[in-house]
């Protein structure tokens, strides 16, 4: 069997003392960033740039990866404990885990998440490894037809996010599609809703919007709160899981990393759909819908397994194709070309043990992190009886310098501040800040891909029922709608919300 | 109200941090790391041309030549904090070809590319390849211009959007050929690359950093290079001089600016550290690896590349006022 041969040669490369020293230097770094807010992957990978170039090509490589799925790691803590998303895939683990924690069961919350990410990131890994060449193939079929019409199944997905009214989360995901649109039209060059400003042309940063909506407009309220004012919690409850628990989170997990692992490989948008995805089937098959929004265990466990499973199949397009499906992607690449090895598609082929190592050292990677987050886990949850006066401010001044050092813009702290006063007047008005997230990431793509696709077609529309793939996808979200849209359906929904 | 002073306080204690130190003595310069700016995001083909010239420099220098990416607008927004930076010697910026045609692509720019900076060097010219779709009829350059010129807007052409290099050459390509293909921008080459490669859209032409992998692994068929001269690492790919369009080139040239202002002195030490890395073999070894190579010491010169520049800004104003697309 070939596949042993690579992995037995990838695991030679990776067990060496040296490599396992940079995996773990990577993932314990990428687990510190991940967990102070805002301050994400990119950043901090760039700075580390120059450092790798002393380095073998394999192990530079392992360390930044170590640095990246360990950040999606470290992101869902923060997510958890004070309900702070510094990425797309970490907003969806906000919603139901920061309830948990608020409800004293972060221990349990974390727990989900570390187990559920170890077990999505092994699988991946091995899919990655048997699999890498025809999954590349297969994300190759994605044409601009086909993710329009999963950017479609995503949005009314979307309004699955809600925990409340419909209608309040469809206005939340309209609100979202219009402040997507701000930033310089990809087709014409035409800024939008720009005011002259060369710090808007890329339209408003999502890391920005996220850290106001969610974070600083949760610390304000939070403020107004005399009773609560002290702390987050009186007291913590058992840090691990319970037997119900474990019985409620494995399908969640097997689940999410089914979804994770295929929609991770997709460029462009993939990897940010898999968690709102994953939380989305969950609730429709739950047997306790009305739980999710309040602190649904399950609703960590899917989303979690999903992102971390993205994270680890969306090396494919990069490893197998050369092609970068995302920022810290493109980074990676940036470090191979530093390191003198040309990204392509031969990579795998002439530098098999660069391959082969870094695949292995993932699943080391994976294991670190569950070996030094569970015993964390103690420390973090304390973190939230330590009283505002002191927490607060801190977050903030970490939430200006993550946000800041994202794109080196000051312009992205006035637009976090901004949004935090948005998101505190959201809670006043019992509108949900998901479905606007979702929007504002899947409006702009939806435009992008409906043009290139009219484009390419030369304006016929039928492009998107002739072909397969995304015919298949405009039904099943036809089914979807037509599902929430049942008026039986809809009383049941009703009565679930009245709970 | 309590933690809201924290916040004011850590905000104040933040601007402090960034506000530059004035009044080094120019007879010990440098001595604090020198920031260069890219304006372009970490992991791109200019971010790592800098990248190995910065590395290379601070050993020259003696202090560390730190990267800092700042990214959008095409370029611009990085460019214009380096117009405006204090012209100390400190901040250099490291553009490619999108500083000329910015000059003409944006019409509210907020600084002028002729008269905001000083020049410090050029540092080379990366060559470009038109590449098409595995699938796609034409196996030659003389096919594919016959080609183009038959189907008309019936070709797909992606590029990496408006203003992007990739941008460029297509617009050079359609006046160069007097037609009119479908152009299809995409956020970047990445994206536009895997829909090349999957057959989506039918040509591109991009830089050699990111082409070269995909052309040697078979994935897409390569037709011309865009430069004069053939290029080493692609040596069988002829020149679309050679095919019967006199005239045609474009390279992704590099270029090292300072602030407006900025003392001769600094000037020279920076040029000098540039040089150095032009001839560092670390340098040259990976440059080749890109397809490229440092410009002639004579070219890395403020002067050649200050001449340079206004001849570029001039050379594209045509194109892209005639093909009608502008940035803002």
């Amino acid at each position: 069997m070939e596949i042993f041969d690579n992995l037995a040669l990838g695991f030679s490369v990776a067990v060496t003392f040296q490599n396992i020293f940079y995996c773990f230097i990577g993932v314990l770094l990428g687990t510190l960033i991940g967990v102070l807010p805002g301050l994400g992957p990119v950043p901090t990978i760039a700075m580390l740039l120059p450092i790798t170039f002393g380095l073998p090509p394999v192990s530079a490589l392992i360390m930044l990866a170590g640095i990246y799925y360990g950040a999606q790691y470290g992101g869902s803590t923060t997510a958890i404990l004070i309900n702070l998303p510094g990425e797309s895939s970490s907003v969806v683990t906000a919603i139901d885990g920061y309830q948990m924690a608020r409800k004293g069961r972060a221990g349990a919350a974390l727990a989900t998440a570390a187990i559920g990410s170890f077990f999505a990131g092994s699988v991946a890994t091995f899919l990655l490894a048997v699999f890498a060449p025809p999954l590349a193939d297969l994300a190759l079929k994605f044409g601009p037809p086909e993710y329009f019409a999963l950017m479609v199944l995503g949005l009314v997905a979307s309004v699955a996010l809600a925990a409340g009214s419909v209608i309040k989360a469809l206005a939340m995901v309209v609100l979202g599609i219009l402040l997507g649109l701000s930033g310089q039209d990809v087709y014409t060059g035409t800024p939008r809703f720009t005011f002259d400003m060369l710090e808007l042309a890329d339209g408003i940063e999502f890391v920005a919007l996220a850290m106001g909506v969610f974070g600083i407009g949760e610390i304000v309220r939070n403020l107004e709160d005399e009773h609560s004012r002290k702390v987050m919690v009186q007291k913590v409850k058992g840090l691990l899981l319970s037997k119900e628990d474990i019985r409620r989170i494995v399908g969640p997990i097997l689940r999410g990393t089914f979804i994770g692992s295929f929609l991770g490989i997709l460029p462009g948008g993939g990897a940010i759909l898999s968690s709102f995805a994953a939380y989305s089937i969950e609730k429709k098959i739950s047997r306790h819908p009305e739980e999710f929004g309040k602190g649904a265990i399950e609703a960590v466990a899917a989303p979690e397994s999903a992102n971390n499973a993205g994270a680890q199949t969306s090396f494919i397009p990069m490893l197998t194709l050369g092609i970068p499906s995302n920022p810290v992607m493109a980074l990676m690449i940036g470090a191979l070309i530093i390191q003198g090895i040309v990204p392509g598609p031969n990579v795998v082929n002439e530098q098999p043990s660069l391959f082969w190592g870094i695949i292995a050292s993932m699943w080391i990677g994976n294991l670190m992190l569950v070996v030094l987050n569970l015993p964390l886990i103690g420390m973090w949850v304390r973190l939230l009886t330590v009283p505002y006066h002191i927490l607060f401010p801190l977050i903030v001044g970490f939430c200006c310098i993550g946000v800041y050092s994202v794109n080196n813009n000051a312009l992205d702290v006035f637009t976090m501040a901004l949004f935090g006063v948005v998101g505190y007047v959201l809670v006043k008005l019992d509108c949900e800040p998901a479905p606007l997230l979702l929007g504002f990431i899947i409006g702009p793509m939806l435009e992008e891909y409906l043009r290139r696709a009219m484009l390419i077609s030369r304006g016929d529309p039928t492009v998107f029922f002739t072909r397969p793939i995304s015919a298949t996808m405009l039904a099943l979200a036809v089914l979807a709608l037509a599902v929430v849209l049942l008026p039986s359906v809809r009383r049941r929904r009703e009565e679930a919300f009245k709970e | 109200m309590k933690s809201f002073k924290g916040a004011a306080v850590a905000l104040a204690a933040l601007a402090l941090a960034v506000v530059p130190f004035a009044g080094a003595r120019a007879q010990d310069y440098p001595n604090r790391p020198i920031t260069m700016v890219v304006p372009f995001a970490a992991g791109g083909p200019t971010d790592t041309v800098a990248r190995l010239v910065a590395e290379s420099m601070s050993r020259t220098l003696g202090q560390q030549v730190i990267v800092e990416n700042v990214g959008g607008a095409g370029g611009t927004r990085g460019a214009g904090q380096v117009a405006k930076a204090t012209p100390d010697g400190y901040t250099v910026l490291l553009h490619h070809i999108g500083q000329a045609t910015s000059a003409t692509l944006y019409r509210k720019l907020p600084y002028n590319v002729l008269t905001d900076f000083e020049t410090v060097g050029l540092v080379t010219d990366v060559p470009m390849t038109m590449i098409g779709k595995s699938t796609l009829e034409p196996k030659t350059a003389a096919e594919l211009i016959a080609y183009v010129k038959d189907k008309k807007d019936a070709v797909i052409y992606g590029n990496a959007g408006v203003g992007s290099a990739s941008h460029l050459c297509g617009m050079l390509f359609m006046s160069a050929l007097g037609t009119q293909v479908t152009t299809v921008p995409y956020q970047g080459t990445g994206p536009a690359m895997n829909d090349l490669v999957g057959g989506q859209i039918d040509l591109m032409c991009d830089q050699t950093t990111n082409t070269t992998g995909q052309i040697k692994a078979g994935k897409v068929k390569a037709f011309a290079v865009t430069t004069k001269d053939r290029v080493k690492s692609l040596p069988d790919l002829p020149t679309f001089q050679e095919v019967g369009l006199p005239g045609f080139e474009v390279a992704v040239w590099h270029g090292m600016y300072a602030p407006k202002g900025t003392p001769k002195a600094e000037i020279d030490k920076l040029n000098a550290a540039l040089k150095a890395a032009l001839q560092d073999p670390k340098v040259i070894a990976r440059f080749a690896d890109l397809g490229t190579e440092p410009v002639s010491q004579e070219r890395a010169t403020p002067q050649v590349h200050k001449e340079f520049l206004a001849a570029e800004v001039a050379k594209w104003k045509p194109v892209i006022e005639q093909a009608g697309v502008f940035a803002d």
